[in-house]
């Protein structure tokens, strides 16, 4: 019996390699011998995660709008539609606007990762550009993503975002029409952003993070020790030619990330059944009333995640020179790789200085963060915001300074990995 | 410090670290609380539930719609029959699978009101259920307003207090404005007893306040009990992920 069926898929896979012989290399290139370091630590899961949540948002996202209506007059009542009368609407729901706020959450602790232990260094620099265009686009795709319901906040943080490219000098009035069809938000605007929100920007997402993962498989993946494997000795049980420290990607890792995806989907199946507000975090109280563009909200703030950028914007007084703060407060991230010119990967075996600077860099986030998502109208709070910022864009400048003059003393970095969980 | 020691170090300090990032967003979440007194409201409560909404129907729909929830919906989630809630609580004439609209014309609302009475289906996600129990207990005398009643949680709101024969009727103490400091509100005195007692009014509030905290969200009756089942697969799940993890890394060495 055992014999017969283990010759059927034989078989079977004798007839599909006669028909497509390239497909079972590429599989073993990106899975079964694709050789991960062996010392990933809980760091490295949030990229697994990540796309986890972008399959999750890609299911519910189809099914949301088999029952969406995306039109001004109708879109509010229809996601409420979906919560009260469609089946198991509410739940579909509730995943794909937790997803949207879990996304964000993995990509900037994976982001986070990839500085701390130098992953954006040579020969990585392209899954760091690659990564931080994926940052973008999820950035607008979020964008559009939270004006579809059409409540309050929908309407006012869509009026504020897009209003933004007024600052543009001659041509940011007409930009502005341009982008919403309108001289407000309005049907059209809501039209559009769903075209783009549901299929435009989410088949760019996909090229970017096929290309992000073929880049990284190219190069292999770095690891805590920041130690480059295939310069190490060669040689593991499964090949000759492998290094020594890496370890077949599937099943090893696959399995590795089972586990912590379950620990992963626990925390955000809490907040679905239990919380899925989050207080006014993931789906803020204002977006239950319907859009009024006669009626402003008492407070308008984008969702929590871009919120450490909406700070930079407001505590400076100019709104060309805020504009240009924020977008350059994502930019500078796409240099990286090339202001921080330190040797050493890992921030294991980096200077006291490193350290620090990357604590406070975090910090200077996490506090903008609440700033941006306040009322701002605390001028206390304005003069710290804009220490912050500076902080912010010092974190680079200090960087640069500190790793291409010599300034820091690292220590020496050992030649193979050190141990696994 | 010898090699594994630091190694420990480190990890316990990446893991510290990310424990951080972790805790921001609850940190965050906190500060947005309002202070208002809790209602201890409870969706658990079905007795509760259909005490709000039988206030509801009698009270509040006469020009409040709630163009969102149907009839068929409430008698399902409050545990009631098709006939109840048909001789109970449909006042409109409207059909048992139907949305909930408001006895009174909206047009006639505006001229009455100066606006017309909001629909009060998703009023408890917008403003909270604490904010719902408050405003109904904080209807006052006021003659300086139109149409004789302010609240101290919503001033200057168009709407009388529709429930002044239970609640009674209130008046408001403030210490008065000094300079540049404004008004500061006291408290209420009971001007004219109601039907009901302060405490049994309470109750009244809290009962509107639950039954529109379930209209807001009617999912909210079932999403918990399912999610201890998801909970708990998914804890079985991650364990014998664990254990599968455990055997496959046993020869990595």
């Amino acid at each position: 019996m055992a014999n017969r069926l283990t010759q059927a898929v034989t078989g079977m896979q004798e007839w599909f390699n006669e028909r497509a012989p390239s497909f079972l290399p590429v599989y073993r290139k990106h899975m079964t011998e694709y050789y991960a370091p062996k010392n990933f630590n809980i760091w490295y899961i949030f990229g697994v995660l990540s796309m986890v949540v972008l399959v999750n948002q890609i299911v519910t996202g189809i099914f949301l709008t088999m029952f969406f209506k995306p039109s001004a007059a109708e879109a509010f009542a229809s996601v409420e539609y979906i919560m009260r009368d469609v089946e198991w609407g509410w739940l579909i729901r509730y995943m794909h606007s937790t997803g949207a706020s879990a996304f964000f959450l993995v990509v900037y602790i994976h982001m986070f990762r990839g500085v701390m232990y130098g992953s954006y260094k040579k020969p990585r620099e392209l899954v760091w550009l690659l990564g931080m265009l994926i940052y973008l686009v999820l950035m607008a795709e979020a964008f559009m993503g939270y004006v579809l319901p059409w409540g309050q906040m929908s309407f006012w943080g869509a009026k504020v975002i897009i209003s933004l490219f007024g600052a543009v000098p001659y041509i940011g009035g007409a930009l502005t029409e341009w982008i919403m069809g309108d001289y407000l938000p309005s049907d059209a605007t809501l039209n559009r952003f769903f075209a783009l929100h549901v299929i435009a920007l989410p088949l760019v997402l996909l090229l970017l993070v096929v290309l992000h993962i073929f880049a990284l498989h190219e190069v292999g993946s770095n690891n805590p020790d920041g130690v480059e494997i295939k310069k190490g000795p060669k040689g593991n049980r499964w090949s000759d030619k492998a290094p020594a420290d890496g370890i077949p990607f599937h099943p090893y890792f696959t399995v590795k990330d089972i586990f912590y995806t379950g620990c992963f989907l626990l925390i955000c199946a809490f907040i679905i059944f239990f919380e899925p507000t989050v207080g006014g975090l993931f789906l803020e109280h204002d977006n239950f009333i319907e859009a009024n563009r006669l009626v402003t909200p008492a407070h308008i703030k984008p969702t929590w995640y871009y919120t450490p950028f909406y700070a930079m914007l407001r505590v400076i007084p100019n709104k060309l020179a805020g504009v240009l703060t924020m977008f350059s407060a994502i930019l500078v991230l796409f240099f990286l790789p090339w202001l921080d010119r330190g040797k050493v990967k890992s921030w294991r075996y980096r200077g006291v200085g490193f350290r620090v600077g990357l604590f406070v860099l975090g910090i200077c986030f996490v506090w903008l963060g609440k700033i941006g998502s306040g009322p701002g109208t605390d001028p206390v709070e304005t003069i710290i915001g804009r220490f912050l910022t500076a902080a912010y864009f010092g974190f680079f400048i200090y960087l640069w300074v500190y790793t291409a003059f010599g300034f820091e003393k690292t220590k020496p970095v050992p030649e193979r990995v050190t141990g696994h969980d | 410090m010898t090699d594994t020691g630091m190694h420990t170090m480190q990890r316990l300090f990446s893991g510290f670290l990310l424990g951080l990032a972790l805790a921001v967003a609850p940190a965050a979440m906190a500060a947005t609380e309002g202070a208002l007194p809790a209602s201890n409201a409870n969706l658990a409560d079905t007795g509760s539930l259909q005490n709000g909404a039988k206030i509801f129907f009698n009270y509040c729909s006469g020009c409040h719609s709630l163009g969102l929830m149907r009839y068929s919906r409430i008698a399902e989630d409050l545990q009631l029959s098709e006939d109840q809630v048909m001789q109970n609580l449909n006042f409109t004439g409207a059909n048992f699978g139907e949305r909930i609209p408001a006895s009174m014309n909206p047009v006639d609302g505006k001229a009455w009101f100066g606006a017309p009475p909001p629909d009060l289906s998703l009023i408890a996600r917008a403003k909270g259920v604490d904010y719902v129990y408050n405003y109904l207990k904080s209807f006052y005398l006021d003659s300086s307003r139109p149409i004789g009643w302010n609240n101290t949680v919503f001033p200057n709101a168009s709407m009388p207090n529709a429930l002044w024969e239970l609640q009674g009727v209130q008046t408001a103490r403030f210490t008065p404005a000094q300079g540049e400091n404004p008004e500061v509100f006291e408290g209420f005195d009971l001007h004219q007893a109601g039907s009901l007692k302060p405490k049994e009014f309470d109750e009244v509030a809290r009962d509107v306040a639950n039954f529109l905290q379930y209209a807001a969200e009617p999912a909210a009756m079932q999403r918990k009990s399912i999610g201890i089942w998801v909970i708990l697969f998914l804890a079985v799940f991650t364990l014998v992920a664990y254990f599968l993890k455990q055997e496959y890394w046993k020869d990595v060495h």
